[in-house]
């Protein structure tokens, strides 16, 4: 049954029903929402595609089913300023994955924690396990460059921390953008042989990994932060507004009411998970221990 | 290859009045189509002289007026259509040293400046850049999505007169890193010429604004878009791209005016026959000789997305036949990644405009870890140095250091901090080299504080000016310092990471002097009076021979200052802060005016027009917490402004 939401208040009550939990006296949003209006990148799998057949839109469907609402896009390249001209320009209202600690929004609770991976092809006579094998010295290494000013990926950081630097080759992480995936070309050139080893964020590795033609070996980075400070794993959340304290509450609900239904779309796209940290910023040097997915060929 | 005006040799003061004359009417005879540019000349000429009576009077005795007598220090040879009382190139001319020879405004009467007309461009983003007048037409370009728009100054304005709208990706819109500006167009030949964020240059009819030609440089969606402003040198359109941030590999272009075909490209890193370095470049200081050291001075290939963008100003020497302009930083890498001099980023080049080869270069910032992109403009002038008249080029760079370098050679005469730098003590005059500073190193992870200028630099893009007749350079300031360093998660592409945070926050001075718009000595490289301000300036500056400097503030003011004394003689608010250039020009009523754009915007002004959070200093790249009171003292705007005296 479709059910009409006419207001905040409203809206807080037949949440308050629909959970198990009690109502929270909170300010409702000035005014009801007709849609669930998520900014997101319209050519970025696995998070998100304007197909809307990535794991971040799977999953605001399936917020949005909560709450009876039809979902909206305000479409823009996920790229320096995409906060500013989509959330903060009010032309929607959520953005599906942030880190825990992002502080240009409001995040929820992390609903998902993954890490960097290493991904090499399963036929090589070597194996990458951690950032100090030696091997890393010899191999031709890819990571992504994302375009922010002097910033780079933690495995950038890492691998100039070692002096390993030579036999690194960036990718833009943008790549082409008018052609599909731009982001995966260096998993691309791990299965075509350019490059031995690529350092890229676990979503990316375990979706793409899985999609090439030759067998990929995918894994994660055991150490939640490296020796030279960077940290390689990450708790993720949604973001609002800072201001939508009531949206994020009732977001965290509904995380909460689906955490099983939501890992389950990322399992789907070969996300490799890891136990999500209990308390906020978490950092300092955790060993994990927890098997963590590998994605193959063979598998799914 | 163009029949093209006879380059003219650098004007002085005597010769350019006479140009002056044959120049002001020649507009007329170029509105007619169909003359050769050769033959336009030589007959313009005798037309000028002959015409002078008639209808060039009015405009020719108002307008025209002599420079004063004594030696004119510039060699600002002025691009073909030029005349006192027009504005055809983005810095007024070849040497950008926006100076306008019109004297009917004056310290005396521009207290009595009146706005007579204003036009709304309906787009509330930063508007950088200058409008153009030739031939009774004033051309803007706005921000994205880079709209051409005439006006009829011979009307009551604004008597818009055309539109015309290049079909901009949208794309580039997402990819911009800072804002969506234009920085003007150039006129040549009957053709407005500009370029669009989505990485085409385009010609459009000054006369019936049809397009002419358009040609694609880049595709926006590998992260490169075009901001920068045309400059046309015989022929040719000289220009550059933006996004160095983004993994592309930055170059310069020219192409051929009547067709848009590309003659020739130069890239700003990679080996030497990318970088059209041959026999004929002779860099001054030994640690810029050598082979491919757009390579070498990189490790492993990284050279090849190593940014190095030229999104800045070009100017021009016709005597020594070589245009200049900068790179901008090799931020798409962390420093670490790249140890070595990352040639040729933060380099001004000297090139040939015919082939696009390198003369000589000077890298200002190696291995830089500051964001200093070195794209600012280089004035062109010939200033007494020690006894001797050089002819220099002089560049206020984002790294705090006023350089005055001879432009036929490369040499470093004077390098002196215009604001405070603590990034180097110096720079070493010997070798060409800044000094650094250890402590003001920054590197992952660590958290070095204080470090001076800012990323947003001591002066960004936005353009000083030379007056020949005070011999010294006006300069739009920044006074911020900033704390670089500590870690904060961002993400892009979905994809999660530290980062650097960059807070900035004002510099000796406190927040009342997070700005100045100040006067230089380039010969001695000394500051001769400077106007605290409480926002960095991010307008450019206009100056004229009636002794008047004009810019505007952040929060709105446009000021005009005596250009003797820094003495303020009068001023206006505006809706919205500057952050574009004013210009001046003649009136087909003969009288002479102001025009310039409001519309806050720009890596400063983003947190208006975006709505930044103000809880979060660490946004945009620092900017916001600089100036957190922007947004309470000015609101986006865009619109552009006409003034004269009553």
């Amino acid at each position: 049954m479709r059910v009409r939401i006419p207001g905040g208040a409203a809206l807080m009550a037949i949440t308050g029903l629909m959970l198990a939990g009690p109502v929270h006296r909170i300010q409702p949003p000035a005014a009801a929402p007709r849609a669930f209006r998520v900014c997101a990148d319209p050519n970025n799998m696995p998070f998100s595609s304007s197909r809307r057949d990535g794991f971040e839109n799977r999953i605001a469907e399936l917020l949005a089913h909560d709450l009876r609402l039809p979902v909206e896009y305000a479409w823009l390249p996920q790229g320096r300023g995409f906060i500013r001209k989509t959330l903060n320009a009010g032309l929607c209202d959520v953005v599906m994955g942030v880190p825990r600690d992002y502080d240009m929004v409001r995040t929820t609770h992390p609903y998902f924690r993954s890490t960097y991976a290493f991904v090499f092809r399963a036929s090589s006579p070597y194996a990458v396990r951690t950032m100090d094998d030696s091997v890393l010295r010899r191999l031709r290494i890819g990571i992504h460059v994302i375009g922010d000013d002097y910033q780079n990926t933690p495995p950038a950081e890492a691998l100039a921390a070692r002096g390993i630097i030579d036999n690194v080759v960036g990718f833009p992480i943008f790549g082409d953008y008018g052609k599909p995936d731009p982001a995966a070309a260096i998993i691309h050139a791990v299965a075509r042989d350019s490059i031995d080893v690529a350092i890229v964020w676990g979503p990316f590795a375990g979706y793409f990994a899985t999609r090439e033609h030759v067998p990929l070996t995918v894994v994660p980075l055991e150490h939640a932060v490296d020796a030279s400070g960077q940290p390689f794993a990450y708790d993720i959340s949604l973001g609002v507004r800072h201001a939508d304290s009531a949206f994020a509450v009732l977001l965290d609900s509904l995380l909460v009411r689906d955490r099983a239904a939501i890992t389950g779309i990322l399992r789907t796209y070969g996300v490799p998970l890891l136990p999500v940290t209990a308390t906020r910023s978490a950092a300092g040097d955790e060993r994990l221990t927890v098997p963590v997915a590998h994605s193959s060929p063979t598998q799914e | 290859m163009q029949p093209m005006m006879s380059r003219r040799a650098p004007v002085r003061g005597s010769r350019r009045q006479a140009g002056h004359h044959a120049r002001s009417v020649k507009q007329g005879v170029q509105a007619r189509r169909g003359w050769s540019d050769m033959a336009g000349l030589a007959l313009g000429a005798l037309v000028g002289v002959l015409a002078w009576g008639t209808a060039a009077q009015a405009q020719a005795t108002l307008a025209i007026t002599a420079p004063h007598a004594s030696s004119a220090s510039a060699p600002a040879a002025a691009p073909p259509g030029d005349s006192a009382g027009t504005w055809v190139s983005p810095g007024k001319d070849y040497a950008n040293t926006r100076y306008s020879p019109l004297d009917q405004i004056t310290t005396a009467n521009v207290g009595q400046l009146k706005e007579l007309w204003s036009y709304t461009t309906g787009i509330q983003d930063g508007h950088e850049g200058q409008p153009l007048v030739v031939n009774g037409t004033m051309y803007i370009v706005t921000p994205f999505p880079d709209k051409l728009i005439a006006f009829d100054l011979s009307k009551p304005g604004p008597a818009k007169k055309w539109e015309y709208d290049p079909p901009v990706n949208p794309v580039a819109f997402g990819k911009a890193c800072c804002d969506d500006v234009n920085r003007g167009a150039s006129y040549a030949d009957g053709k407005i010429v500009f370029n669009t964020l989505d990485n085409h240059t385009v010609a459009v009819d000054a006369a019936t604004g049809k397009l002419v030609w358009s040609t694609k440089l880049g595709d926006p969606n590998t992260g490169e878009t075009m901001t920068m402003a045309p400059l046309i040198v015989n022929g040719r359109v000289i220009v550059g791209d933006s996004g160095g941030e983004m993994a592309v590999w930055g170059w310069a272009q020219a192409l051929d005016l009547k067709t848009g075909r590309v003659l020739w490209r130069a890239r700003n890193t990679g080996p030497d026959r990318d970088v059209l370095i041959g026999p004929g470049f002779k860099p001054f200081y030994s640690w810029m000789q050598g082979k491919d050291l757009g390579t070498t001075s990189w490790r492993g290939q990284q050279w090849k997305i190593g940014g190095s963008a030229s999104w800045g100003w070009v100017s021009y020497d016709p005597e020594l036949d070589l245009i200049y302009f900068g790179t901008s930083n090799p931020g798409v890498w962390n420093p670490d990644m790249r140890p070595g001099d990352n040639l040729w980023s933060t380099t001004i080049w000297a090139r040939d405009p015919k082939t696009g080869e390198a003369r000589w270069a000077y890298q200002m910032t190696p291995h830089d870890q500051w964001d200093y992109d070195g794209v600012n403009e280089n004035i062109l002038a010939d200033l007494p140095i020690n006894g001797t008249v050089r002819k220099v080029l002089v560049h206020f760079d984002r790294n705090g250091f006023g350089y005055t370098i001879d432009r036929a050679t490369g040499e470093v005469l004077v390098a002196e901090p215009f604001k405070t730098v603590n990034w180097a003590s110096k720079v070493d005059l010997k070798t060409g080299r800044p000094v650094l500073n250890a402590d003001k190193a920054t590197h992952q992870g660590r958290l070095t504080k204080d470090v001076c200028p800012s990323s947003s630099g001591a002066k960004d893009e936005q353009p000083a000016a030379f007056s020949p007749q005070t011999k010294l350079f006006y300069v739009p300031s920044t006074n911020l310092c900033m704390d670089y360093g500590g870690i904060e998660a961002r993400y892009i592409s979905g994809t999660p990471y530290v980062g650097a945070a960059v807070r900035m926050y004002a510099g000796p001075g406190g927040n009342g002097a997070r700005g100045e718009f100040l006067a230089w000595d380039a010969a001695t490289g000394k500051k001769v009076w400077g106007i605290t301000e409480k926002f960095p300036v991010w307008s450019g500056t206009l100056v004229t021979a009636g002794g008047v400097v004009f810019y505007g503030t952040l929060d709105g003011d446009f000021k005009a200052v005596d250009a003797k004394t820094g003495k303020v003689l009068w001023k206006t608010h505006f809706e919205s802060g500057i952050v574009g250039n004013p210009i001046t020009y003649t009136g087909s009523d003969g009288k002479q005016y102001i025009a310039v754009y409001s519309g806050v915007g720009g890596w400063m002004g983003a947190i208006v027009p975006g709505k930044l959070s103000i809880d979060d200093p660490w946004a945009a790249l620092g900017a916001v917490g600089a100036v957190p009171d922007l947004p309470s003292v000015t609101k986006p705007g865009g619109m552009l402004h006409v003034f004269a005296v009553q």
